[in-house]
């Protein structure tokens, strides 16, 4: 076995003070008829071959391309020493520190994360991590029903639609409804949240609505009126639950500026790779009338006998191996190294360097307009936006596949993740971050420009038949 | 002061000065925010530490110093499967093929990382005996829930509105009724019998027409195999109900017994604890998902899905109706995936069998040795842990199982589960794992046995340890009850405890 320890010799011991024969007659409970005959699986393989195979899987992903594809997982650049300190054993080795005399390091680790969040968010609690942002914007939303003791949520058509699946999918269980709310249609406002939809629904007394979801920057990168969405909330007596990207909180309003009873987001922006989805950072945070519905860990500062100061997991009758089926939630694992790889991050660029990542990103996105639309792809809406915006292409889907074989990632073709939605049609969402460079945005551009210039022939009547019958007269002759 | 107590540092916001830092980002033009409407813009930069890199490194590098962790020492935590986490593993998750590749990639960009998680699904699926697997949830707990929503919605689906109950051991992982109440259900505790199993005849009362499911762990927390679970699933399924398997305690079992061919309808694996993943500190994990024929059309969205042409791809949007639909955003905890994949691949299936094997044998040890010392419950063999009591010790010393814990990491070694499970009193779960060399047991069982000595000579040494530790006994109670969570804001003077 790769990483055991036992010799021949040691196992004979033990069996000896066990005092049985083998193994196997450890397994004597096992009932004779439902024992399994070992596995069907591949050999075992040395570690210079395991690396070569993981070599090869690897290699057969393309990481190389331009890439403008956002959608709720940034590329940033993260400093070197994020990911040195995330290697130190005794960080990523170590368990939930329920050994507070013995995990200090993880204890305080997590207490600054939580204060380190909670200054970008405005929060008076943040939990210790959550699985990622949908899930905690599922908790949110869960703990916005427990503490209205209502059953309506209502969510924006602009968070994210793996959000709202998966708010949908905790839904499930319960008496809970999620209505979503409608975004404005057109006007300069198309593609926010439509704030006369959000009333009506706020305005129906025999449904009382328990919390209302909304994002900013949306799903689509538009700014949202977060301040009137807060405003009409708190009027109906519902929480205001606000999905956040933690970049962005450097230069945009904080969610408790604007009035968010509960902050919720994916912290893979700060310094956490993309790997394909995860692990990510769930981001959970509440005002402190609301600390006792957060769901997961929290840590906090105390002393030891001696006056030490020092921390420990702390509120922890909310959670499930205390309280079982009263629980806040059955969350038990979560995803602290990744809290850990935030708040390294935020310690190794600091405020100014946070702020610098936030701008630069608009800076570049600025461009990437200007780039796109003079390669003829407009943006699709005309409200504020930060990095990431969405662009009209005919053809998007066509478009996106061949610039793929040009080199570029051209960020997420809508119309594949809101299938029903027909003002997206056409349309392709696009971010820039600190790290997109002029020469990328370039490329971008014009490779699009000639794609659409493709398109627009072969769409135009009479041409493509024409050219085709040229060539096949030209080859018969 | 001690050495530990000079490690004992400032936070990152004593540390923070006016200025320090810089270098890492390029600074953008002075007008890069000047389209956006000032009303929505921060008015006051967040209050963040300013600090240089020389001191964000011996920050994070002392205060690693003040954990013990699984690298460092020997940490035979019950029911969390401690086990040595392989170095390629870190190496092959940060191959940038992996960790840069982006979740939206196109499948065609993605086919190395589409057909790593599908062969894991197909390795977890014959280890579990199951159908089909899903790698979707992010824990274990979160593939409880996965488990038992698609439950739900397979009663549902055959019209079955009645079943509105799921029975759970009273020895069980506090996750599990956490997780049914979360699915919407009704928790019924079972109470075990005198030899730690399921107490069967209170089994079968409480099950009926009104039960949904029932969930139970095989090996149980107990670290015993339930030699009459051929039985309770026959009952089970008999009535109607499906039968739930909490695979926390799977590293005992590989080879040997497999949940899904024995007639467990759905499973999850916690791969940070039998496939080695990590901890992290608390995570990251994640929770694969098994399931047999009557859930395969209720697992989440998207599956892996292999083309006849031997290419893989992402289910789409709304392609299999009867899903319980996503639980999480994207595909699931993919770097973690990654290091289970490569432990599993290292093993091969002779590997794995021994795993268990040497898992299930070092805890048989620790327990032979250790009766001795202190109580053993349960006589027959145990699985890959076994639990312990402190009963008699305090009843003879005053010393509770408490303080033998703290006093053992006096002598080098992380305690044991605790107080847990909750049905033996003074409870001691122990799990050594396979990756501990006999001669760390050995001293373990020379320390417990020292430690009981001194119980009885010198009670004073247990209630005041741990001393060695950088801190000593923290005061949990002014923790909780004037709550400090947050730098600067001490939100317990205007909240009362919420205990």
């Amino acid at each position: 076995m790769a990483y055991g320890l036992h010799t021949p010799e040691d196992r004979a011991r033990m069996l000896e003070a066990i005092g049985v024969a083998s193994v196997d007659d450890l397994f004597a409970d096992i009932p004779v008829s439902l024992r399994a005959q070992g596995l069907n699986l591949p050999p075992p393989e040395s570690e210079a071959e395991l690396a070569d195979r993981l070599c090869d899987l690897a290699d057969r992903n393309r990481v190389d391309l331009a890439s403008f594809l956002g959608a709720g997982a940034y590329r940033h650049y993260v400093p070197a020493v994020v990911d040195q300190l995330l290697l130190r054993g005794e960080f990523y080795t170590a368990y939930t520190p329920y050994q507070p005399e013995i995990s200090q390091g993880t204890l305080q680790t997590i207490y600054e994360y939580q204060s380190l969040l909670g200054e970008l968010t405005g929060m008076d609690v943040v939990s210790a991590s959550h699985y990622d942002g949908a899930t905690a914007a599922a908790e949110g939303a869960l703990m916005a029903c427990r503490a209205t003791r209502r059953e309506r949520v209502l969510v924006s058509r602009a968070v994210h639609p793996h959000y709202r699946e998966t708010i949908r999918t905790y839904f499930s269980g319960g008496e809970i409804a999620m209505e979503q709310i409608p975004l404005v249609a057109e006007g300069p406002a198309a593609g926010t949240t439509d704030l006369a939809a959000l009333e009506r629904m706020l305005a129906d007394s025999d449904r009382p609505v328990a919390g209302v979801v909304v994002a900013n920057p949306s799903f689509l990168g538009l700014l949202e009126p977060m301040a009137e969405v807060g405003r009409l909330v708190h009027s109906a007596g519902a929480i205001f639950v606000a999905v956040v990207e933690p970049v962005s909180l450097a230069v945009l309003a904080a969610p408790a500026a604007y009035g968010a009873d509960i902050a919720v987001g994916e912290g893979q922006p700060l310094g956490i790779p993309l790997s394909y989805g995860g692990p990510y950072l769930g981001i959970l945070g509440c005002r402190e009338a609301l600390v006792r519905q957060i769901p997961g860990r929290l840590v906090g500062m105390t002393t030891d006998v001696d006056g030490r100061r020092a921390f420990v997991m702390t509120l922890r009758a909310r959670e499930q191996d205390i309280r079982r089926e009263k629980a806040s939630s059955n969350i038990c694992t979560n995803q602290a190294l990744c809290a850990l790889a935030a708040s390294v991050y935020l310690a190794a660029i600091g405020p100014h360097g946070l702020r610098d990542a936030a701008a630069m990103g608009a800076a570049r996105a600025t461009q990437l307009e200007a780039a796109l639309a003079a390669a003829g792809a407009p943006r699709l809406h005309s409200a504020p936006y930060l990095n990431e915006f969405a662009v009209r292409v005919p053809d998007a889907a066509g478009i996106h596949r061949r610039l793929l074989g040009r080199g570029v990632l051209a960020g997420l073709v809508l119309a594949e993740v809101e299938p029903g939605d027909a003002s997206l049609a056409d349309a392709l969402l696009v971010c820039a971050t600190e790290v997109t460079t002029g020469r990328e945005i370039e490329t971008f551009a014009t490779a699009l420009c000639e794609e659409i210039e493709r398109g627009r022939q072969l769409a135009l009547p009479g041409i493509g038949e024409s050219a085709g019958g040229r060539r096949l007269a030209g080859g018969s002759l | 002061m001690s050495a530990a107590g000079d490690r004992l540092g400032p936070t990152l916001f004593e540390r923070s000065r006016h200025g320090r830092g810089g270098g890492k980002i390029p600074h953008p033009p002075k007008d890069a925010l000047s389209r956006i409407p000032a009303d929505l813009l921060r008015t006051e930069g967040p209050n963040l530490p300013e600090l240089a890199e020389p001191e964000v490194t011996r920050h994070y590098v002392n205060l690693s110093q003040l954990n013990y962790a699984v690298d460092t020492g020997f940490y035979p935590l019950g029911s969390c499967t401690m086990k040595f986490s392989p170095k390629i593993n870190e190496w092959a998750a940060r191959l940038p093929g992996f960790a840069a590749l982006h979740p939206f990639a196109p499948d065609e960009i993605a086919q190395g990382m589409l057909q790593l998680l599908w062969e894991l699904e197909q390795a977890l699926a014959e280890i579990g005996g199951m159908q089909a697997v899903t790698l979707q949830p992010a824990a274990g707990a979160h593939g409880e829930l996965t488990g038992i929503l698609m439950v739900r919605a397979y009663h549902r689906s055959r019209g079955d509105l009645t079943r509105t109950e799921v029975l759970v051991p009273d020895s069980a992982h506090g996750t599990n009724p956490a997780t049914a109440s979360m699915a919407g259900f009704k928790t019924v505790s079972i109470p075990s019998a005198p030899d730690g199993g399921v107490d069967v005849a209170a089994f079968r009362a409480a099950l009926g027409p009104q039960t949904a499911a029932v969930m139970i762990t095989n090996p149980s927390t107990l670290g015993l195999f339930e030699s009459r679970i051929g039985e309770l699933l026959d009952a089970v399924h008999e009535a109607g109900a499906l039968a739930y398997m909490d695979g926390a305690n799977l590293n005992a079992i590989m080879g040997r017994f497999k949940p899904g061919e024995a007639g467990f309808d759905v499973m999850h694996i916690n791969v940070h604890k039998t496939f080695s993943t990590p901890h992290g500190g608390g995570g990251p994990g994640a929770g694969p998902v098994g399931v047999g024929e009557r859930l395969l059309p209720f697992l989440p969205s998207p599956r892996v899905l292999r083309e006849p042409d031997g290419s893989f791809r992402l289910e789409r949007s709304g392609e299999r109706p009867t899903s319980i639909g996503r639980v999480r955003s994207f595909a699931g905890n993919a770097g973690v995936l990654v290091r289970a994949y490569a432990y599993i691949r290292a093993h091969g299936a002779a590997g794995l069998c021994e795993v268990s094997d040497d898992a299930v044998l070092a805890a048989n040890y620790l327990k032979a040795r250790l009766g001795g010392v202190l109580d053993v419950p349960f006589s027959r063999p145990c699985m890959h842990e076994f639990v312990a009591s402190g009963a008699t010790l305090k009843r003879e010393t005053g010393c509770r199982t408490l303080d033998v814990a703290k006093r053992l990491i006096d002598y080098g070694f992380h305690p044991p589960t605790i107080y847990f499970p909750l049905t033996v009193e003074e409870a001691l779960l122990i799990e050594p794992t396979e990756t501990e060399a006999l001669e760390t047991l050995d001293l373990f069982v020379e320390a417990l046995g020292r430690i009981v000595g001194e119980a009885h000579q010198d009670p004073e040494l247990l209630h005041a340890a741990p001393t060695s530790s950088p801190v000593r006994r923290l005061d949990e109670t002014t923790a909780a009850r004037q709550p400090n969570l947050r730098w600067g804001t001490m939100i317990g003077s205007r909240t009362p405890c919420p205990d």
